[in-house]
């Protein structure tokens, strides 16, 4: 094991863990809000919507992320669409993702019996209210194992970046072996890195499913 | 009507070339499944062991494997293995080790969350009934996770073969390499081979793992 290598090159993992982590974090979020919109649409059944909806649902989850990315990255500018590629990781990323969001949220919604929203509307709240204060609370509730699942599983899937020539940290990984055939130290710091960046998500994950579990009604 | 690129798929063998492809990566991925369904069986019997060695060795295993990225695990068995045992091994043999190993550890935790699932009154009711260990598994225990486990295990084959996309990245030829080379190949003749192909590639996919998901959120919710 060669420390001065490893500490030579920390810096270049530092800046493309940091990299993995913004694009990450963007893609995460956004994906985050058309999980919830889509949810929406299926819980209230909106006509056209709905089926769009499903059929997006449908493509997304199976289809691997790589071959969205290379379709983003590689097919879309060919039909007059411009991408770079942090904006294709993001868009890749928030494409998958909203799919596992949506249903995520649709099942918590689904877990709440309408006797909650019919109890509610028959105690003169508003649907809008009976939705916010009611439905709400423990629908997200419900999906937070799935959230928190889909948050790691979305963290690990952003890997494959560096196949759309992205400085990620596996690409940093497989340009120093390249280079100075420094596997193992390459390697380490690799997963060290990765542990950095998805430990504490696991960890919060955990703590946060724990506390919420109390919010659920009757359980 | 611009041009899309499609008409490279019916030039010489190049669709039948996109196919055997796809083909190496299902492989891969059924190869994978099948040693680790009986080896994730194995594993979550295991897990439900009351030994604390034995819970906490699984759990590492368990852990490390569920939270590195597949591509990280490709990469320290495929890179690793030369440096530190010296031994050359192929992408194919490395990227079967490492889903078999990812899908042991998932199967794994499937197993035991089913085992566990079944909730104790179902054993103590069985005993009542004077049935024997044997026959309690035999009739009770095993006919209920089986029901849980199959959509469960038909879910891992799809995640599965999405994830074999990843072993391009470590140089096997497959479904994309192939379609990389066909527009290279093509690339003055159809300057935007790129789209008709990596749509393909795309369809290819759908197809082959759409059909696998709602046959297992149909028995999902025939046994739910």
């Amino acid at each position: 094991m060669n420390w001065d290598f490893i500490w030579e090159y920390l810096p270049l993992y530092k800046d493309a863990a940091l990299l993995t982590v913004k694009i990450g974090w963007l893609g995460i979020a956004i994906a985050i809000v058309i999980g919830f919109l889509c949810a929406i649409a299926l819980y209230f059944k909106v006509p056209v919507l709905r089926r769009i909806v499903s059929v997006y649902i449908e493509i997304s989850r199976n289809t691997p992320l790589l071959i969205q990315l290379f379709f983003i990255y590689y097919a879309l500018p060919k039909i007059g669409i411009p991408t770079n590629p942090e904006a294709c990781g993001v868009a890749g990323l928030a494409f998958l993702g909203g799919s596992y969001m949506a249903e995520a949220f649709r099942s918590g919604l689904e877990a709440i019996e309408p006797i909650q929203m019919e109890s509610a509307l028959s105690l003169g709240l508003e649907k809008s209210q009976a939705l916010r204060h009611v439905i709400m609370p423990q629908a997200v509730s419900i999906s937070v194992p799935a959230f928190v699942a889909n948050v790691i599983f979305l963290l690990k899937e952003t890997s494959v970046f560096s196949a759309v020539s992205l400085m990620d940290l596996m690409f940093t990984a497989k340009d120093l072996i390249g280079l100075y055939y420094k596997t193992t130290e390459s390697l380490l710091m690799l997963v060290v890195f990765y542990l950095i960046i998805l430990l504490p998500v696991s960890i919060l994950g955990s703590v946060l499913e724990r506390r919420l579990r109390h919010a659920g009604f009757g359980s | 009507m611009p041009d899309l690129g499609l008409d490279v798929l019916f030039k010489g063998k190049n669709m039948i070339r996109l196919l055997g492809g796809l083909w190496v990566a299902v492989k891969i991925s059924l190869i994978s499944v099948a040693i680790s369904i009986p080896l994730g069986i194995l594993l979550g019997i295991i897990m439900t062991s009351k030994n604390p060695i034995i819970k906490a060795v699984t759990r590492v295993y368990l852990e490390f494997i569920r939270i590195m990225p597949q591509l990280v695990l490709l990469f320290i068995v495929f890179f690793g293995t030369t440096s530190a045992l010296g031994v050359n091994i192929s992408g194919e043999l490395a990227s079967v080790i490492v889903f078999t190993a990812w899908g042991t550890a998932e199967m794994g935790d499937l197993v035991r969350g089913a085992l566990i699932s079944i909730p104790k009154h179902q054993y103590e009711s069985a005993a009542a009934l004077t049935l024997t260990p044997s026959q309690t598994y035999l009739y009770v225990i095993i006919p209920q996770t089986v029901r849980r486990l199959i959509p469960l295990s038909i879910n891992l084959i799809t995640r599965m073969i999405k994830t074999t996309s990843l072993i391009l990245m470590i140089g096997v030829v497959e479904v994309l390499k192939v379609a990389q080379q066909i527009i290279e190949a093509n690339r003055m003749s159809s300057p935007n081979a790129a789209f008709g192909v990596y749509l393909t590639v795309l369809l290819m996919y759908f197809i082959i793992c759409w059909p696998i998901s709602m046959l297992a959120k149909r028995l999902e919710k025939k046994w739910g």
